[in-house]
């Protein structure tokens, strides 16, 4: 079998292409963006945001503290009449300029997405940027048809939108979060995630130069503390996508306060794969699956379900697969595999890694060299993996691949089932009746069939159970934002 | 001749489709609004509750299984049993206080036909097909949650009941009910037809008994998917919440409007029981 893998791994290297950072004109400080002009922050801290691929600084950036939070609730809740008043057809108007901005600099966005958290820039150019500007484009549509998305039902914006988004996906959160709110007549304060504010920031400037009226988009960056302050300020509306654990102490911060909420947490998908699937076309749907974004995805196909007849050739085709993949700088436009977002986050994949081969999963990782600065891990498939192993129940959130087998479409339901989560799941066969008998009785919010993390605007995402509630995306995303009456009998 | 006397039900409680005591032995007195003994409820325990959860658990993919068609008939069956026994409902709310038990009964019975019309017709208003930006079919179907709690308004005994378990199961969610505390027997009548209504066993569980010890116990079991809060007194709201974060509980509340108001019955009541799913299939030939 390894012979077999190093006959078929590329026998050439690649020479470099990296993408120009020229673009990429930072500050060396930035400020927090409150009533549309970028302020210092009362808490007077900040830090230092890095390059996961080098650790090399990039930019200070502010630290909200309370004080910091509740000012930029409070410029929302002042724009928020103004902002409602707007007929929906000039709201509209805003955030069609803030799509064509982002196509626009889509090439200075993209670099610097994959600058500050590490993802090859051919998933940034091609796949973040494009889906960000698609997310506000589509929404703005909406803002003049709420009516017609909820006929009877008087659809009336909520106020003020706290809204928390993660480090995977910087701009494209952004995006999810604040063009259904903003669509819907609420103003919104959004905190990026710790590690990747640069972004979030950019899209300020942007949000300046589109002119929209100050204090409709607010935006805060910070850690975790900055997050909760804004759970516990007087918003009318959060929205979060983050972990699990940080969802259900939302869920408690907010308990009786009548706040609205959203969650879009954890996941551990099963990505199902039987026997008369196209298996070239499976491999890379499960390589897709697993490997996109160094599997810094929530909704990631973490759980492979083989059927038992194809196990041994579709681990084999795997990991000549796996043999292909180009691990290394984010800038570069043959980069797979780019960086780990965070040491935090890579020891966590280490421990969880460590604790498979501890209970007795068998590791498999290609040979590839890995960079000597920087936050790096290994394109990784665990075989022997049974249901109790915490490789198959816990979101590892990187790029491992825990491997499991079953005999019976049954089978592959209750195992794929079990799990608390709930967010995606992906069946890879040529029957066209077993993909809808399997998609009805997947306990997940997204179905891939013969295809995986595939994403659209138009296209509603979120969890069942504890991958969280709501859905972002489509018309069902912007419920979420409204206010709506009972209908009349 | 001596005069008959008559034969008086036992309340007890209603779990996979078999009356049950509590199995602490425990029971209520009920009395009717001006203080005349009604009868001994049933008070439900913790482990009655786990019974029920199970019972429901045990039901919920079989009635999700169920054709629309055949959920809704099967509502409309509840409404025909209750029209024929709605002399003993009017006369439980009469009992209960209500100033006009013959609207109460005829508003309820009327509600599980409405909800029973939806059956069939709730995932063409709420679901949607997307023009996505790819050569992908992709659409979005409601599917039930799984197992919801219900705890019923302690007022509005029979339509306020009616009012949260009929949008909450006809979409294929199987339920546990926390009953009126103060007015419990029309809810026990309504086991009665349900059990009656080829509604299968454990789609609808009753549980009687004091409010403030059952709801923490629903609210926080991890085999419930959703949490109808509806009847949760405001002081035991933030408590119900909190313990719902633990397995991430959907909680609704429905619309605080009078339940004869017609806002009070819309499909916005089901669907917040409900689960999106999006499924993605190419397109190519």
């Amino acid at each position: 079998m390894s012979d077999a893998i190093e006959r078929t791994s590329a026998p050439w290297d690649y020479a470099p292409a990296p993408e120009s950072r020229e673009l990429v004109k930072l500050q060396d400080r930035y400020g927090l963006f409150i009533g549309g002009a970028f302020v210092e922050p009362k808490s007077g801290r900040s830090y230092t945001t890095i390059d996961p691929s080098s650790e090399e600084p990039l930019a200070e950036v502010a630290e909200a503290g309370a004080q910091d939070v509740a000012r930029a609730v409070e410029a929302a809740r002042e724009a928020a009449d103004g902002w409602q008043a707007l007929p929906g057809a000039e709201r509209a108007k805003y955030l069609f300029r803030i799509a064509r901005q982002l196509q626009e600099r889509a090439r200075e966005f993209a670099v610097l997405e994959s600058m500050n958290g590490g993802k090859p820039i051919k998933e940034s150019r091609d796949i973040d940027l494009p889906l960000a500007a698609a997310h506000f484009f589509y929404y703005a549509g909406w803002a003049d048809k709420l009516a017609y998305a909820f006929p009877g039902r008087s659809p009336r914006p909520l106020g003020v939108a706290g809204q928390i988004i993660p480090w995977n996906f910087p701009l494209l959160m952004a995006s999810w979060k604040l063009a259904p709110a903003l669509a819907a007549g609420n103003t919104a304060v959004l905190k990026p995630a710790e590690t990747t504010p640069l972004t979030a920031l950019l899209l300020a400037q942007v949000i300046q130069e589109a002119e929209l009226p100050p204090g409709v988009v607010n935006i805060l960056t910070g850690a975790g503390s900055t997050g909760a302050a804004l759970v516990d300020a007087p918003v009318d509306k959060i929205a979060f996508t983050g972990s699990t654990e940080v969802g259900k102490a939302i869920r408690r911060a907010t308990a009786g306060t009548g706040k609205r909420l959203t969650l879009e947490l954890g996941g551990k998908a099963a990505n199902i794969v039987f026997e008369d699937a196209p298996l070239d076309q499976a491999v890379e749907g499960v390589v897709n699956g697993i490997f996109f974004n160094q599997g810094h995805v929530c909704c990631a196909g973490s759980r492979l379900l083989v059927q038992e007849p194809v196990f041994e050739v579709l681990l084999d085709k795997l990991k000549q697969r796996l043999q292909t993949l180009r691990l290394g700088d984010p800038l570069d436009k043959n980069t797979d595999i780019g960086a780990i977002n965070s040491r935090a986050q890579l020891e966590k994949i280490e421990a969880l890694v460590a604790t498979g081969q501890q209970e007795g999963a068998e590791l498999y990782q290609p040979d590839c060299a890995l960079p000597e600065r920087g936050f790096w891990f290994r394109p990784s498939l665990f075989t022997g993996v049974t249901q109790s192993h915490r490789i198959a129940r816990e979101e590892i959130f990187g790029p491992v691949l825990s491997i499991l087998t079953f005999r019976t479409p049954e089978e592959a339901v209750t195992k794929a089932n079990d799990t608390p989560y709930g967010l995606s799941a992906g069946i890879w066969t040529e029957k066209g009746s077993r993909i809808l008998w399997m998609a009805q009785r997947m306990r997940a919010g997204v179905v891939w069939a013969n295809t995986f993390n595939r994403f659209d605007p138009t296209s509603p995402f979120g969890g069942y159970q504890e991958s969280g509630f709501g859905r972002e995306g489509g018309l069902h995303g912007l419920a979420p934002y409204l206010a709506l009456d009972g209908p009349p009998a | 001749m001596s005069e008959r006397v008559p034969v008086r039900r036992t309340a007890k409680l209603f779990i996979a489709g078999t009356f049950p005591r509590s199995e602490s032995g425990r029971s209520y007195e009920v009395t009717s609004h001006d203080g005349r003994p009604l009868a001994h409820a049933a008070q439900a325990s913790r482990k009655d509750l786990r019974e029920a959860v199970v019972a429901a658990r045990a039901a919920q993919s079989g009635w999700a299984a169920m054709t629309a068609y055949n959920r809704g008939q099967i509502l409309y069956r509840v409404a025909e049993l209750m029209e024929g026994r709605r002399g003993q409902f009017e006369a439980e709310l009469a009992d209960a206080g209500a100033a006009d038990p013959v609207r109460g009964v005829s508003a309820a019975i009327d509600r599980w036909v409405w909800y029973a019309g939806w059956a069939d017709k709730i995932a063409q208003v709420a679901g949607s097909s997307n023009p996505v930006a790819g050569p992908y079919f992709n659409f979005t179907i409601p599917e039930p949650t799984g197992v919801v709690g219900i705890v019923a308004p302690p007022d509005q005994s029979l339509l306020g009941l009616v009012s949260r378990l009929a949008p909450a199961i006809v979409s294929g969610n199987t339920a546990v009910v926390i009953a009126s505390e103060p007015a419990p027997l029309p809810a026990v009548s309504l086991g009665e037809v349900l059990a009656t209504s080829d509604v299968p066993a454990g789609v609808v569980n009753i549980l009687t008994g004091r409010t403030a010890e059952l709801v923490p116990w629903l609210a926080g079991h991890m085999d419930v998917n959703a949490i109808d809060v509806t009847g949760v007194p405001e002081d035991l709201l933030t408590e119900a919440e909190t313990l719902a974060a633990e397995n991430v509980k959907r909680v609704h509340r429905g619309p605080k409007t009078d339940p004869f108001d017609a806002a009070a019955q819309g499909p916005a009541e089901i669907t917040a029981l409900m689960e999106f799913k999006t499924v993605w299939h190419p397109m190519g030939a």
